[in-house]
């Protein structure tokens, strides 16, 4: 059955029975005084309502009301960690650290998971099991460096790596120094050049989109060796989508993700002539859902089609997080048989936040 | 509801990404350009040296022949237009006027100006290159007057972020070819016919196509021409231009500050100038740099404001097919309301008084609101303002037909003025007259009662192209 087909009517209520039941076990586990962490179970000590038996379903969780982004921004993380993992090995990863304090989430496995998960969306074909890879982009605080690297060796490669720091090119495009963020994009391709003619074992790669654009100015992708592109980190237009595959792959497979520190990685849907390079996401579930609200009323989700804010629910056993707003916006995308739950189109910064956004080249 | 490609070195392409531009007055669909990306526009200007090596294949004498026949074509014929069976002038006319509300006879006289610099090609160049023999591009070396000269390209392509408020900027960089400059292009957002049909009719006599990129684009997009091209220009207000005032590489047209100054020996003659002036501020609906925005003069302001009202009072809005429209419409009513706000906030006295009285003196004459409906559209009525030379309001420049009318003692002239694009100097004294030769605050002076908007085909207008484009080496040979 092609991706793009509709999923039957029993694919759908099992994808849901199965959030549901999800969401009773997670509620069981972070609100339990013995596996919880501190920040919920303080939260749930003053709510005057026990989510452990009030919460059901997944629509349920929309008696905690809104994620506070403001939550996640300094303090102890430890405050996140949940009592079941006491004892574990525990990672922060940082997002949205342009200005100010960043927002932190704690991780212990959750970033191996994902990119385990998402691996099994690539074509072997083009991402060959056991082939290297080059990861040119953020790493630093961020989850990327260390979720690539796993990706990697997951599928049975090395990573290599070289660094970007999208705080520095945000500072630089704000302060409208455009020549040094030419300069800086150089000295980043400069590394990856070196480092794909040093090693020919190198076959995936993954980049952001205008560091795939300024690597493919510099070299052909199918001369370097590359068959497998997976691309992700900022915003992606359709026009880019076409662009990527028409004009900078050469015959290698285009994998555009929506990911972040937050959620965790989206599947992409293979390209359809029906799509007009438009670009269509659907959430890990269970994991993490994806809705599209209404940008005046959150708890108002668009029909089909429509544009609307995106609203994220992270569900892991690490990491809780209800009715979360991004600052993002796209249309609301039907569920396909691949993906038996509502998916995103399109995603792009949220357009009343646009003068605020500077987007890098990250 | 038509469709305009990018050109990719002259290959249309049809984008994934479209902007949609209404008609001003139904607000339905008119126009969808496609968009360019970023990247595909830096991977395309990867090219630019190839697209040059054409232009310098072809000599000199049969690009300026070709500008010929291309502004015959402009002027004439049925050219490409995307997916449509082409365009005809009158579509063309037809076509600006919807997007930016121009009257088609402001349109006509503007087409007739980018005639005008193709037909007048050599004359123009011979102004901008002081009579050099264009031949000495096709070898880079010659001799003129007994001396030996070379020079050299400063490009190997020249990026243009172009304007929405008038087609006539456009005379500016079309004779860029006839100098073997391949152009690329980013249109006006409101604006995208004019460089499209003058490519095209470059393109029907002859030259290249290849030699030809037009991006209709984001800001972004503009950027990266100015930034991937050898040279640039860029059009727009003083805050869109400002990163790039201090890049040698790209000569900035923001606002004109255009004025007209009658000198003390000619203040009594004053009601001799009033056309002049009028033609100054109203004529192509005030949408030009080169529209004067301010009358200074020695004596009789009140007088001359009162006169100038009275007289710009008779430029009311008429259709866009009436021969005698000179007012545009705004293509969005909000942008004309947002002006008039400005000019009335300006209007109010200042706290302590401090920078001196203004008076909207057109008020009294029309009787109405500034801002008028009226066949289907949404105009700014000319607006005459007397006011002392500190004002806020005596050194601006609006999309309309606006100027202020300040009175100043004779010796603060020209210094006063600021930068200025244009200035009319009314005066015979040769020592008045001198100030204004040697002051670096005005960029195109008429002596005499010359409208500002009046152009000397053998004048460089606004910077030099040709010294934009091109450096001379010094050379020797053993003899």
């Amino acid at each position: 059955m092609p991706a793009a087909a509709a999923p039957a009517a029993s694919e759908l209520s099992r994808a849901r029975q199965a959030l549901d039941q999800w969401v009773r076990e997670l509620m069981q586990w972070h609100f339990n005084p013995e596996t919880g962490c501190p920040f919920w179970l303080d939260w749930a000590a003053r709510a005057g309502w026990d989510p452990r038996r009030d919460v059901q379903a997944y629509d349920d969780l929309d008696r905690f009301g809104a994620f506070q982004d403001e939550w996640l921004r300094g303090g102890d993380a430890r405050r996140w960690v949940p009592k079941g993992y006491a004892g574990r090995p525990v990672y922060v990863f940082e997002t949205g650290g342009s200005t100010g304090v960043p927002k932190s989430r704690i991780n212990i496995d959750d970033f191996r998971i994902d990119y385990s998960t998402f691996s099994d969306t690539l074509p072997d074909a083009h991402f060959p099991k056991g082939a290297d890879w080059l990861e040119i982009g953020p790493s630093g605080p961020r989850r990327l460096r260390l979720a690539i690297e796993h990706l990697a060796q997951h599928r049975g490669g090395i990573c290599y790596m070289v660094d970007l720091d999208p705080r520095w090119v945000i500072k630089l495009i704000k302060m409208g120094d455009l020549e040094m963020v030419e300069l800086y994009k150089r000295h980043v391709i400069d590394q990856a050049l070196t480092l794909l003619k040093a090693h020919d074992t190198i076959k995936c790669l993954f980049t952001t989109p205008k560091l795939l654009e300024a690597l493919c100015e510099r070299i052909s992708l199918k001369k370097a060796g590359i068959t497998g592109v997976f691309c992700g980190g900022t915003e992606m237009t359709p026009q880019f989508h076409r662009f990527a595959v028409e004009e900078l792959m050469e015959g290698a497979y285009f994998a555009p993700t929506y990911g972040n520190t937050l959620m965790g990685l989206a599947g992409h849907k293979p390209p359809e002539t029906e799509d007009d390079w438009a670009i269509i996401y659907y959430p890990p579930a269970p994991r993490a859902m994806i809705e599209v609200v209404d940008p005046d009323d959150h708890t108002r989700i668009v029909e089909y089609g429509a544009t609307g804010r995106v609203r994220l629910t992270t569900l892991t056993k690490e990491f809780f997080m209800p009715r979360f707003l991004e600052r993002d916006e796209c249309e609301r995308e039907r569920p396909c048989a691949k993906y038996p739950w509502d998916g995103v189109r399109n995603v792009r910064p949220f357009s009343r936040f646009q003068k605020a956004v500077v987007e890098g080249v990250y | 509801m038509i469709e305009l490609p990018i050109l990719r070195w002259g290959r249309p392409y049809q984008s994934v990404d479209r902007v949609v531009v209404p008609h001003f007055r139904t607000r339905e669909p008119f126009v969808a350009m496609s968009l360019a990306n970023v990247g595909l526009i830096r991977r395309d200007l990867l090219r630019q040296g190839e697209q040059r090596a054409r232009l310098e294949a072809i000599p000199v004498a049969d690009l300026v022949a070709a500008a010929h026949r291309a502004a015959e074509s402009f002027l004439h014929d049925t050219l490409p237009l995307g997916e449509s069976s082409g365009q005809t002038p009158q579509d063309y006319v037809e076509q600006v006027s919807a997007t930016t509300g121009m009257p088609w006879a402001s349109v006509r006289r503007n087409m007739a100006k980018v005639h005008g610099v193709l037909s007048r090609v050599e004359e123009v160049l011979a102004g901008l290159t002081r009579g050099l023999d264009l031949s000495l591009l096709d070898s880079g070396v010659g001799v003129t007057g007994g001396h030996m000269l070379s020079f050299f390209a400063r490009a190997d392509a020249l990026g243009v972020v172009l304007p929405s408020n008038s087609p006539g900027v456009h005379s500016l960089w079309a004779p860029a070819t006839v100098l073997k400059m391949p152009l690329v292009l980013k249109p006006g957002s409101a604006e995208p016919w004019t460089p499209f049909r003058i490519i095209q009719a470059y393109v029907k006599a002859g030259v290249p196509a290849e030699v030809f990129g037009y991006y209709p684009a984001d800001h972004a997009g503009g950027n990266e021409i100015l930034r991937s091209c050898g040279r640039g220009m860029v059009f727009g207000d003083v805050a869109s231009t400002k990163r790039w005032k201090a890049d040698p590489r790209v000569e900035v047209h923001g606002p004109g500050y255009s004025k007209i100054v009658i000198g003390p020996d000619a203040a009594d003659d004053w009601e001799r100038h009033i056309e002049m002036m009028a033609e100054s501020i109203a004529n192509n609906g005030g949408r030009s740099c080169v529209n004067a925005s301010g009358v200074w003069v020695t004596k009789h302001a009140d007088r001359i404001a009162e006169a100038l009202a009275a007289r710009l009072a008779r430029v009311t809005p008429r259709a866009a097919d009436d021969p005698e429209a000179v007012l545009a419409p705004f293509a969005d009513p909000a942008t004309a309301h947002r002006i008039s706000a400005t000019i009335d906030q300006d209007l109010e006295p200042a706290e302590g008084g401090g920078l001196g009285a203004a008076r909207d003196v057109s008020a009294a004459v029309r009787g109405g609101e500034r801002v008028a409906s009226a066949h289907g559209g949404t105009y700014l009525l000319p607006t005459v303002v007397r006011c002392d030379a500190d004002h806020p309001l005596a050194n601006r420049e609006f999309l309309f037909p606006y100027a202020s009318v300040v009175e100043v003692p004779a010796d603060r002239l020209p210094d006063c003025l600021g930068p200025s694009l244009v200035v009319t100097c009314v005066s015979e004294d040769p020592r008045f007259r001198a100030r204004f030769v040697a002051s670096p605050l005005v960029d195109r002076l008429n002596f005499g009662a010359i409208a500002t908007t009046q152009i000397g085909w053998d004048q460089p207008h606004e910077g030099n192209l040709f010294e934009h484009l091109y450096a001379r080496r010094a050379i020797q040979r053993h003899a």
